[in-house]
């Protein structure tokens, strides 16, 4: 059984003329080799839904219409008119949305896939697709997990809930995105020409390991340069809260400006057959990135319980006067917190960009999820992010059995609120934080 | 030294039994079998306790007796784990906070909250029960409401005077004294015409000038028909205005009585001196 | 390619117009609401922008689905709104404040979802959003459309002329309103309660019920918003609710001072002479080669705006938290 999972170059195309949209259909088959589809029907329209053009792919798989002026449209494909056996990865991306810049053409992706690969099938409850479910649950849940972690630990001992988390899970992915495609130098053009691993990109593998430093650092940073300065000027907690808001904005942007709009995959291991285990079809770099994130928060549960420092965290964030009184040092807690939190939270990052497609936006949908993860744990507890991130992972993907799969992240909230009514405290919450 | 008793002056207390627990002729609070743990440790566990109507009952014990908690239960900021508080003979417990505040409980706390962003008055109009123009459509038309604010502000300059607080009235509460606060949150409480009073620690930080006039006010308060309960470490205080002890350790009621035996009861006596830190309060008290 | 070169005239007139205008008035009016949930209430709404998506689409659909006249629709977007902030409120509000700014977030960001979604297409209208509903709104324009309205150099044709009336109409009335409401003794309570709930609670007053009702007023204002801007805009679209504008209109109410009166109309003046001159000036500057387009084009300077938002907002916050015009002493008594 298999197949391939087909992806197209991204990135704008410089150096035409005249803006166009299009896109170029292709999927690869057993062999690794990519087969252009001929013959499908596409359309672009403008947000506002008036059409622009509309077209069949050519013996390249290639479509392009020229649009009027820089803006963003949404090309859409007709399924119907794919050829037997080649579906969508996502059935329920049909439309694509595009930004195209000044003198610029955009391209839309979407991800083809032939033979019954790995997809999320609608239809019927079977034993092969709720243990393909569960997998894919679990997967999301694990990463959603090594990202909240990060965020509940801020919580617990400092109090804030730190809104620009999610744009740290995005700074992750982007930072091995660039690393991966340009290596060290490569985002200062001149050096680009380089040996690897300085210029040329590096492997993703070491691009991941560069972003986990990256985000520690900026978890540094946000605490030395930003949040240590607040709470010394005794600025209050809601002020500190507004102040990750507008964080989260500007970072998100920053990202929309140096990356676009586009959807992305990693340079290394996108294209990846699935392997079947069980029932249960698994790529490799997701049962690797599963096996790892695993790991890592064993990792992260023994430094917790068993170092000195771990233990001092939570007492922090158990009781900080307390914790204070008590002769630990509370600013230097925190300044591990953080810096633990951004690197964990970039790690994510990359596991998230490796299991689905990066963007500037992905941060902060994840951070929906994690909130929701986070209170069904119990805020300020990292045993409870992690099981509430779990849950809320295999919930979201078991809830496309009944619901449709554009539908599935709303599923998350209202747990948040029935957890909220039922109980606030969460799973593994005490009831005294809310006397 | 002790004579100078509210106007009850613990009369209607006579020939009471000094023993934990015991039945007053007219309780105006009942409380029985309350329990409240937090994890492992249980900080109230009160098997049963009255409060006589009309009189001044202070209620010490040794650092984390549980005094606040078992305020917080009382007043519906804390849920019991398990009991019941039956007040002016009616089961409250059903009632949140604000429910027991309007049926005539009416607290105050250990630190001050001042509004600080209203004004004096403001704070004191806030007290006052029972308000028209608190009511979302009824506000929106201040001839509704208008001449009842006009007797409540009136009722409310006269408390101020009273606590000789008037000067202040239209500053910002936020730039008052601690004590000053202390006796904003008095005075505040007094707006809502409670049955009783139950004051956290009314004179902790407050200079010794202001603690006088503050008693002063404490002691005047069974006259006007209000019941007060107040925690207190400082024995002095307790010595000066209470007409009947409780004494809390542990979470448990230990000893009830009059000020002047409850230093000689043997279990306060251990229960003060098994702790470290409040043991010499109450010799100091005892020496007078 | 000098300074001179661009055209200033035009990006004062610009300035203007976009300051008085419209999304002036929409954003006032948002703020306004946002005023009432965190200046008076101490609320931290953090999805203002759903309220909006709420009332604008009880509007719109009223008239597409259900054929209601224009009246009928508006009460229906208030409903809406009303309903949102009962979804949101009722389970939130017992707790501490974070868990209301965690739940807006969402609860705003799954609205645009649901309302771009495909599984509700027939009824938003996915994507395209919503245009049909705007006839019966137009017939109640007064004035005509064919004809300019203004003084000077500041013309705008009668549809929205009829917007932008109706814009500051609305604020003024919703202005009035809190006026009111803030100088009663039910203004009294709720400010009470923003300084110490556990004071208010002390003193007999239902802090939940209060927090609700202030909830829905600030929603139903928001609404009010989303609903003036779709008559002014003739289109009710997914993707004008995203999720930052909610902070748009925080940075508006800080800009003009939380807990104030005039401040949404205040700040939101101020906001979009400040963004319309800043992005006017840089797209000229684009256009006439003083930057590079290999750094920027002119699509990239709307992100520069959320950018420079986002700063603002965070500056704002921690330094002038009072508004530009505020003073210092009453933020000081929050410093005790």
């Amino acid at each position: 059984m298999i197949l391939g999972i087909l992806l197209l170059e991204a990135g704008p195309v410089a150096g035409q003329s005249s803006e166009t949209v299009g896109t170029r259909l292709r999927y690869q088959n057993e062999e690794g080799e990519r087969i252009p589809v001929e013959g499908v029907m596409l359309s672009v329209t403008t947000v506002d839904g008036s059409e622009v053009g509309s077209g069949v792919t050519d013996a390249d798989g290639a479509f392009s219409v020229p649009v009027p002026q820089p803006a963003v449209y949404l090309v859409s494909i007709d399924v119907e008119t794919l050829p037997v056996g080649i579906r969508l990865r996502e059935p329920d991306r049909v439309n694509v949305e595009v930004e195209v810049g000044e003198g610029r053409s955009a391209r839309a992706i979407f991800s083809l896939i032939s033979g019954d690969a790995p997809v999320v099938e609608s239809g019927g409850i079977t034993v092969r697709r709720v243990a393909q479910l569960t997998t894919e649950g679990i997967k999301l849940g694990l990463f959603l997990g090594m990202a909240a972690i990060g965020l509940s630990l801020v919580f617990g001992t400092t109090g804030l809930v730190n809104f620009a988390h999610g744009e740290m899970v995005t700074w992750g992915m982007l930072s091995a995105y660039f690393f991966n495609y340009y290596g060290l130098a490569g985002a200062f053009g001149f050096m680009a020409g380089w040996w690897p691993p300085l210029g040329q990109g590096m492997n993703l593998i070491l691009a991941a390991v560069m972003a986990v430093i990256i985000g520690g650092a900026s978890g540094y940073c946000m605490d030395r340069w930003i949040f240590r300065p607040l709470r010394t000027r005794g600025v209050s907690l809601i002020a500190q809260m507004v102040v990750t808001i507008g964080l989260s904005i500007l970072a998100r942007y920053v990202f929309l400006f140096l990356f676009g709009g586009n959807l992305r995959f990693f340079k290394d291991y996108s294209a990846q057959s699935a392997i079947q285990i069980w029932i249960v079809d698994i790529t490799p770099k997701d049962l690797i990135t599963v096996v790892l994130s695993v790991l890592f928060l064993i990792a992260v549960g023994l430094f917790l319980q068993r170092t000195q420092t771990g233990k001092a965290m939570r007492a922090v964030a158990d009781n900080r006067d307390l914790a204070e009184s008590s002769g630990i040092n509370v600013q230097r807690v925190i300044k591990i917190v953080w810096i633990g939190a951004g690197a964990l939270a970039g790690l994510g990052g990359v596991f998230i960009g490796l299991a689905e497609q990066l963007s500037w936006l992905i941060g902060f949908r994840m951070l929906l999820l994690i909130f929701a993860g986070v209170v069904l744990g119990g805020l300020g507890t990292a045993y409870g992010a992690l099981l509430g991130c779990l849950l809320v992972g295999v919930g979201i993907q078991l809830s496309t059995l009944f619901i449709p799969v554009e539908l599935k992240n709303i599923g998350a909230l209202v747990v948040l609120a029935l957890v909220l009514v039922l109980r606030p405290q969460g799973l593994l919450g005490r009831r005294e934080r809310f006397g | 030294m002790p004579g100078e008793r509210s106007t009850d002056g613990g009369h209607s207390l006579a020939g009471v039994e000094h023993v934990p627990g015991v039945a007053k002729p007219d309780p105006v609070l009942v409380v029985e079998k309350m329990r409240r743990a937090f994890g492992g440790l249980v900080a109230v566990d009160v098997d049963h306790l009255e409060v006589q109507r009309g009189v001044i009952t202070a209620l010490i014990g040794p650092n984390g007796a549980g005094k606040t908690t078992f305020f917080n239960l009382l007043t519906g900021f804390d849920r019991p784990d398990t009991g019941s508080v039956v007040f002016n003979g009616r089961d409250v417990e059903r009632l949140k906070s604000h429910g027991r505040a309007r049926e005539g409980m009416v607290r105050t706390f250990q630190l001050t909250k001042a509004l600080t962003k209203l004004s004096v008055l403001e704070n004191m109009k806030l007290g006052a029960g029972g308000q028209t123009g608190e009511h979302f459509l009824q506000s929106l038309f201040p001839f509704l409401w208008k001449s009842q604010e006009d007797a409540i502000e009136e009722r409310a300059r006269e408390l101020l005077r009273r606590f000789r607080l008037d000067h202040m009235a239209d500053e910002f509460s936020g730039t008052l004294s601690g004590g000053q606060r202390k006796l904003l949150e008095m005075a505040r409480a007094l707006m809502a015409s409670p049955a009783v009073v139950m004051l956290d620690e009314p004179v902790a930080g407050v200079n010794p000038a202001l603690t006088q006039s503050l008693l002063e006010h404490v002691r005047r308060l069974p006259g006007e028909g209000v019941t007060v309960i107040f925690v207190e470490h400082d024995m002095d205080v307790v010595w000066d205005i209470s007409d009947w002890v409780v004494v809390m350790a542990e979470g448990a009621v230990i000893a009830e009585g009059y000020p002047e035996s409850i230093g000689k009861n043997q279990a306060v006596i251990d229960a003060y001196l098994g702790s470290d830190h409040d043991g010499d309060e109450l010799d100091e008290g005892s020496a007078r | 390619m000098t300074f001179a070169a661009i055209d200033w005239g035009f990006i004062v007139i610009q300035t203007v117009e976009t300051s008085l205008g419209l999304e002036a008035a929409v954003y006032a009016l948002a703020a306004v609401g946002l005023n009432i949930h965190f200046g008076y209430a101490g609320l931290l709404n953090f999805g203002q922008v759903g309220f909006v998506a709420m009332g604008a689409y009880g509007m719109g659909l009223s008239v597409t689905l259900w054929n209601l006249n224009p009246w009928l629709a508006v009460l229906v977007g208030m409903g809406f709104a009303t309903l949102f902030a009962l979804i949101l409120g009722v389970p939130t509000l017992r707790l501490r404040g974070d868990y209301l700014a965690i739940v807006t977030i969402a609860a705003a960001e799954i609205i645009r979802l649901l309302a771009r979604s495909t599984t509700l297409g027939d009824i938003t209208r996915g994507a395209e959003g919503l245009h049909a509903f705007i006839g019966p709104f137009r017939e109640l324009n007064p004035f005509d459309p064919g004809s300019e309205y203004g003084i000077g150099p500041f013309m705008v044709g009668g549809n929205q002329f009829f917007a932008i009336m109706l814009g500051w109409g609305v604020t003024a009335m919703a202005l009035l309103v809190v006026w009111q409401l803030m100088r009663s003794p039910w203004g009294r309570v709720v400010k009470a309660i923003r300084e110490d709930e556990d004071a208010a609670r002390a003193l007999g007053k239902n802090a939940y019920w209060y927090k609700l009702q202030a909830l829905i007023l600030g929603g139903v204002i928001g609404g009010m918003a989303g609903m003036v801007q779709a008559v002014g805009k003739a289109t009710i679209q997914p993707d004008s609710f995203v999720p930052a504008y909610t902070f748009f209109f925080w940075t508006v109410l800080i800009l003009g001072g939380v807990g104030r009166i005039w401040s949404p109309v205040i700040g939101s003046i101020i906001f979009w002479a400040m963004l319309t001159f800043f992005q006017g000036t840089l797209i000229a500057m684009v256009n006439e080669g003083l930057i590079p387009t290999g750094l920027m084009d002119p699509t990239q300077v709307n992100q520069i705006r959320f950018m420079l938002v986002g700063v603002g907002l965070a500056l704002l916050m921690v330094f002038r938290p009072q508004g530009i015009f505020g003073s210092r002493e009453e933020m000081m008594l929050d410093a005790r």
